[in-house]
């Protein structure tokens, strides 16, 4: 299974419209930070954990999905919501606490909601695990079409909630698939500090469903695995467990010293940027000209822009504001 | 009136839940056991055999897993009732309550509804000990964005399900074991009462005056609202006049309903079987205190739980409880002083 050009184009262009952000969000979140770093104060506040590195898992999966399929997401989403679609304006306002944001401001970074794209994302680790399993059940008890995808990172395959998710999904044979992250950190813990085995696609087998897993951050790989599981889940053959191999080009979040790293491990990383090494071989393989995929970055960088104006320019919400929306 | 037909509380839970499937696809009940066995409390005996085990399915023991797929569901336009078998089980899913059934409809902005009914059995008083036999009221009560009720009576119990199934915020609705009619169980008999047949909603935080007084208000819900009846009722005969409200719903609290009633008899007695400190009760006084008009005429009082683990043994767990007794007692002691003015 082979992404058409088209689709090459889009996920290059995702791929690189989620760097942009990221950086471009890295930069506004330092504003009033410095020289004391204080969370609590710039444009920016709280928390932020950047996904850069990790757009491949986001591309190559939510290339194979539409509005009408869901996607749960985690602490770490910003990848994933511009990959499925996220109207990226309300996403950055929300972001920065405005009125105009997905949520009006009650959220934040981790709580990012947009039913039109059916996107939920939620800060405790495995959380969107059982959201996951619950809408594919909707979907498979009203016989709509729609598969849903939870990603999580690879610490999550030790919370409680992945394994009763998984046996859930499995012993409905639901149209639910679990993409697992693996970026190689829980915070400062190592992965194979953490857990029990170097790869966590072998615990596929205690749900009795397939288990893949995809090294070296690509996404072709990442596409074609991501698109068998998918096509397994719309014929209504069930769920399957995914683990990526990827990369956090970041620390957890903004403020992380990262001293955990060994001495040198970063380097490596960046040398293996997927953003670049994506480019040079949709170039080498006469996909697109260098023209082309500058345009794409080009169309990136505007559409970020535009978005963190819109955030910019939007009102702060009115504090009394806080008080609606507790109940529907 | 002889003629009327009275249901247990679980019988009315049951009739709720299989009008609203009747009348609504999206509609599904899940949870431990609650399929062919009907539930362990009867809850939802007969939902099955009419509906099948596709909307009525039983689950793995898995109640994070479970609760957090019907917070899904219910994002993606179904109308999930859930049962966590005992509340006592909250300490393994409270991150399925908590963190998303209660907060998905704020960090949405108002923008995904969460119509689900998490179901979940209360109370003690048969030596199930402290892992089987707790209230936990005030517990969920604190906590924001999640509507509480909990029935003291079969026609509450239908129409409250009712309304709870048709909410389109997540209803927690507690169900007392010993209201529930299970022979087991030993039961509250007072508890069967006249239900129409008709599908009916009782409102979501509307609390009811259940008997008439002038004396003394009691404030209650669940099985403390038949330890006040009694009470009131041994007390008619001493010539002291207890108005009972059965608050019916904690969230929202019908802070109007207290107050009135106060205001009348200037005296309260809360009774909960829950935990006395931080609770319920402690909400309901300072209800009452904060109105600002309401003068006692004696300081409140609460027949609560004992901040103490729920013991097995038999005799200690019935000194723990309300009763009957203690709550006449009070109503005496509050009766006889006088603040003077």
């Amino acid at each position: 299974m082979n992404p058409s050009k088209q689709t090459l184009g889009w996920m290059y262009q995702t791929m690189v419209t989620s760097r942009i952000f990221e950086t471009t969000i890295e930069k506004i979140y330092m504003e009033g930070k410095s020289p004391v770093f204080n969370m609590a104060n710039g444009p920016i506040p709280g928390e932020m954990h950047l996904s850069n590195g990790q757009e491949p898992v986001a591309v190559g999966v939510c290339a194979h999905l539409g509005p009408e399929d869901i996607v749960t997401a985690t602490h770490r989403p910003h990848h994933q919501a511009i990959a499925k679609g996220v109207d990226l304006d309300r996403m950055t306002a929300e972001i920065f606490g405005k009125a105009t944001g997905l949520s009006g401001g009650r959220g934040g970074h981790m709580h990012l909601f947009d039913p039109a794209v059916n996107f939920a994302c939620a800060g405790i680790i495995a959380q969107g695990m059982g959201p996951a399993v619950g809408a594919a059940l909707s979907r498979k008890m009203q016989n709509k079409p729609g598969v849903a995808i939870a990603f999580i990172g690879e610490g999550a395959a030790n919370q409680g909630a992945f394994h009763e998710a998984m046996n859930l999904a499995a012993v409905w044979k639901l149209p639910m698939i679990c993409v697992i992250e693996d970026n190689a950190w829980g915070i400062s813990v190592a992965k194979a500090a953490a857990t029990s085995v170097t790869r966590n696609d072998v615990r596929a087998a205690a749900y009795g469903i397939p288990g893949h897993y995809v090294a070296g951050n690509d996404p072709w790989k990442i596409y074609e695995v991501a698109g068998q599981a998918i096509a397994r889940a719309r014929a209504g053959d069930g769920p399957t467990l995914i683990e990526v191999e990827t990369y956090r080009l970041a620390g957890h979040f903004m403020g992380d010293a990262e001293g955990y790293r060994p001495k040198g491990e970063k380097d490596g990383l960046f040398a293996k940027d997927p953003i670049p090494a994506m480019r040079k071989r949709l170039e080498a393989d006469g996909t697109f000209t260098a023209a082309e995929l500058d345009a794409m970055q080009a169309i990136a960088d505007a559409t970020v822009q535009a978005a963190i104006r819109f955030a910019r320019d939007s009102a702060e919400p009115r504090p009394e504001d806080a008080l609606t929306a507790v109940f529907a | 009136m002889e003629n009327e037909r009275k249901l247990t509380i679980a019988r009315a839970m049951a009739e709720a839940m299989a009008q609203e499937m009747r009348l609504d696809p999206t509609v599904f009940v899940m949870g431990e056991d609650i399929a062919q066995l009907g539930g362990v409390f009867g809850n939802t005996r007969g939902l099955a055999d009419e509906f099948g085990t596709d909307r009525v399915r039983d689950t793995p023991i898995s109640e994070t897993g479970f609760i957090s797929a019907a917070v899904g569901a219910a994002m993606d336009g179904m109308r999930p009732v859930v049962e966590l078998m005992f509340v006592d089980f909250f300490g393994v899913c409270f991150d399925a309550i908590y963190n998303l059934m209660a907060k998905n409809i704020y960090f949405s902005g108002g923008n995904v509804r969460v119509p689900m009914v998490l179901m979940t059995s209360t109370g003690g008083g048969y030596s199930d000990a402290g892992q089987h036999s707790q209230c936990l009221y005030g517990s969920f009560a604190h906590l924001p964005g999640m509507k509480v009720v909990s029935p003291s009576n079969a026609y509450d119990a239908k129409g409250l399900m009712t309304a709870a199934i048709r909410d389109n915020s997540p209803v927690i609705y507690m169900f007392h074991k010993g209201l529930q009619g299970m022979g087991w169980l030993g039961t509250e008999a007072a508890a069967n009462v006249h239900v129409p047949e008709d599908a009916y909603e009782v409102e979501i935080g509307k609390a009811a005056i259940t008997r008439e007084g002038t004396d003394v208000t009691i404030v209650s819900i669940a099985m403390g609202v038949h330890h006040a009846l009694k009470a009131a009722k041994v007390l008619e005969a001493e010539g002291i006049s207890a108005e009972v409200v059965d608050l019916r719903s904690l969230v929202p609290l019908d802070r109007d309903t207290v107050r009135a009633s106060v205001r009348k008899t200037g005296r309260l007695i809360v009774v909960d079987e829950d935990y006395h400190s931080y609770g319920v009760s402690g909400e309901i006084i300072a209800t009452v205190c904060e109105a600002g008009d309401i003068t006692l005429k004696a300081a409140p009082r609460r027949i609560a739980y004992p901040d103490v683990p729920i013991p097995y043994a038999r005799g200690m767990e019935q000194f723990c409880l309300p009763n009957p007794e203690k709550v006449a007692a009070a109503a005496r002691e509050v009766c006889r002083t006088t603040v003077s003015a």
